[in-house]
Order: C-alpha cells, then sequence, then structure tokens
C-alpha cells in the first residue's frame, strides 16, 4: 500500500507538502517514547504519535520511515513540519483514535514488522 | 569559591512531595546538610516559595527560587526565577495552561501551601501532577521570558526524562545547563559543552543532598547562580 492509498483509509490529510506520496507503507506502529522508537523503527514504517516535537521528525528519518501519523487531529508545530518538509518526511493527521488507526492499517494487511 | 548545592527539592506542596518537607523542616535538613543553596522546586507551581525564602533567610541558607514544569512532551522542565515574585508570577500564568481537572489527595497526595512557621494556610486544589499545554519549546521561552533559565531535568531518567521521553536533546532552544539523574549513566556526548547539575529530586528529608557537588561560583546570589547557568561552559582541555 502506498501513502496514497493509506491516507483514504484512516480519513487522513497531509500537513506536509514536499513527500513522495507514492512511497510503499511496508509496516505499522504506535508508540510515544520516542526514545524506544528509535530503537524499534524500521524502513517504511507508518508511525502514529501524538508527540509533535521536532525529533519526531529525526526519529522518523533516522529508520527511513514512509510517514509519521498524528491521530486525533492532533496539530503538529510550524517548526516540525518545516523540517519534516525541508527533508521530504511525510505526516499525515487523522481524526482517528491510533487504536482505530492501527486496527485500519492492520486489517488492511499492513504487517507489524 | 565552592558552593554546595541541591537545586531540586520538593516541597509537601508537590503531591508526590512527603508531607513532611516542609518549609522549615527541607531547610533544617539542608542546613544540617551543610548546604549552602537550595531551590524548592514543586511541580507547576511556586506557592511554598515565599515561605521558604523566610526560612532560608532565617537560617542564612541561599534560595534560588524555582519549579519544575510538566511540558506537554510530558518532559520535566526545571525553571529558575530571579526572585520569588517573579516565580509566582510565572507560577499564576503557568496555572492557566494546567488541565482543568482537581488533584484527588487520596490517590496523587496532599498539595499543602505553607506559612514560615509550617502551618498549613491553603490546599493547593490544582491538578499539579497534570502536564501542562505548553510544548518544552515554548515553556523554555515562557521561563526565558521571565528572566529565569530553563534547566532539562534528569535528562537521562526514565520518567519524565527528556532523552527518553524525546529521544535525543533538541536542536533547539540551546540548554547551557541540564541535569542528570546521578543514579543512571548519561551519554557523555550528549553532556559535552554543558554546565551539568546532579541534584537529588527529594521527595522526602532523608533524600536531600549531602555537601556531594560544588558549584565554582564568584559570590554567593541568585543572579551570579542565573549567570552560571545560562553562560556557555568553557570546554577545558
Amino acid at each position: 500500500m502506498t501513502i496514497n492509498e493509506l491516507i483514504p483509509l484512516i480519513e487522513a490529510k497531509e500537513l506536509t507538502k514536499e513527500a513522495d506520496l507514492n512511497k510503499e507503507v511496508l509496516c505499522g506502529y504506535t508508540c510515544d517514547l520516542l526514545s524506544w522508537v528509535m530503537g524499534h523503527g524500521q524502513e517504511g514504517m507508518a508511525w502514529v504519535t501524538v508527540q509533535t516535537h521536532m525529533n519526531v521528525i529525526a526519529v522518523a528519518l533516522l529508520s527511513d520511515m514512509a510517514c509519521v501519523i498524528m491521530p486525533e487531529s492532533i496539530e503538529m508545530e510550524k517548526e516540525s513540519l518545516d523540517k519534516a518538509d525541508a527533508e521530504g518526511m511525510c505526516v499525515l493527521q487523522s481524526p482517528l483514535s491510533s487504536y482505530e488507526i492501527c486496527g485500519r492499517m492492520h486489517e488492511k494487511g499492513i504487517p507489524a514488522e | 569559591m565552592e558552593f554546595f548545592a541541591d537545586l531540586h527539592i520538593h516541597s509537601c506542596l508537590s503531591p508526590c512531595g512527603d508531607d513532611e518537607m516542609t518549609p522549615c523542616n527541607i531547610c533544617g535538613m539542608a542546613k544540617i546538610k551543610g548546604l549552602d543553596i537550595i531551590a524548592i522546586t514543586d511541580h507547576n507551581t511556586a506557592r511554598n516559595l515565599p515561605a521558604a525564602q523566610e526560612v532560608c533567610d532565617a537560617y542564612g541558607l541561599l534560595l534560588l527560587p524555582g519549579m519544575e514544569i510538566t511540558t506537554r512532551e510530558e518532559v520535566h522542565l526545571l525553571g529558575y526565577f530571579p526572585d520569588v515574585s517573579t516565580a509566582l508570577e510565572f507560577s499564576e500564568m503557568l496555572r492557566t495552561h494546567m488541565p482543568k481537572g482537581k488533584n484527588k489527595p487520596k490517590f496523587f497526595g496532599n498539595q499543602l501551601v505553607m506559612n514560615s512557621d509550617d502551618e498549613v494556610i491553603a490546599e493547593e486544589d490544582c491538578l499539579l501532577i497534570g502536564a501542562s499545554n505548553f510544548t518544552l519549546a515554548e515553556a523554555s521561552t515562557q521561563v526565558t521570558a521571565f528572566g529565569g533559565v530553563p534547566v532539562p531535568a534528569h535528562i537521562n531518567r526514565g520518567s519524565h526524562g527528556l532523552l527518553v521521553n524525546l529521544g535525543m536533546m533538541p536542536e533547539e532552544p540551546f540548554y547551557p545547563t541540564v541535569e542528570v539523574w546521578r543514579h543512571l549513566p548519561c551519554d557523555e556526548a550528549v553532556l559535552r559543552g554543558k554546565h551539568v547539575l546532579h541534584s537529588s529530586d527529594a521527595h522526602y528529608l532523608g533524600d536531600i543532598q549531602e555537601r556531594e557537588h560544588a558549584l565554582r561560583l564568584d559570590h554567593e546570589s541568585v543572579e551570579e547562580l542565573l549567570n552560571w547557568m545560562r553562560s556557555v561552559k568553557k570546554e577545558t582541555c
């Protein structure tokens, strides 16, 4: 599944402008402790987190993730989005909860790893 | 000159602070332990600082007015201020950024506001254990705007430590001073070029520090301390 196909599945909108939405989503994950995610991130991951700090983008880039997903319509600060755009990382925002987002991704066959 | 300090102490106003952490008990214990300077840093409030200031003055201790702010990322950020009235102003401003819920003393603990005779003059009902809606960057900017110095607390600790919650030291803002939890290792590279505090984060009287960590200051004053904390550390080879 590409990011383009993921967007309607989780009722998301894209907060960034520069990312390649044809990138493949290879797995899904949710966690809010960034030190933990640094040890568990994987290539092509769609990562759901309520954290909005700029370090989120750095952690996502570290593992070459596909995208970061803000659940529950959480806004990400401009500095973080600017950093994401500068690095080509995709940030999505969904009105759904982390649980619902992961549930829908899992149902459509996106694996945990 | 060398001064011995413990710059992270909770009073009985913090829900998790022991009820015996009264202004007189804290200052008395600090005096017995031979400290020169203390900071009382309650969670998201400064309301016990007026009493602490009076008792410190009486005991011949220097009080560095402080607070421990919980940011939206659930990172603990110490804020140190030039005087008690500024800390109180900050505290009132922060109150409007705290969650609406009330403290549940049976579950979280008492939040006792005291006078300098260790008498309870009020019980704080704000949910101090909660997180403010300030991001780490916003909270740091606010502390600085009030003339204070923001210092990330116990950055290497699992609960509420910056390095754990945010994975790495943020590029901005730059923190010239950080606090390291002395019971756990910390990546030396993170600390390069920074002043490091090893305060106790005492919630019980017995946990207040001994004369363990000396600060080298030209003279003993809050202004001197704040200037040191906001100055860039000169590396010595």
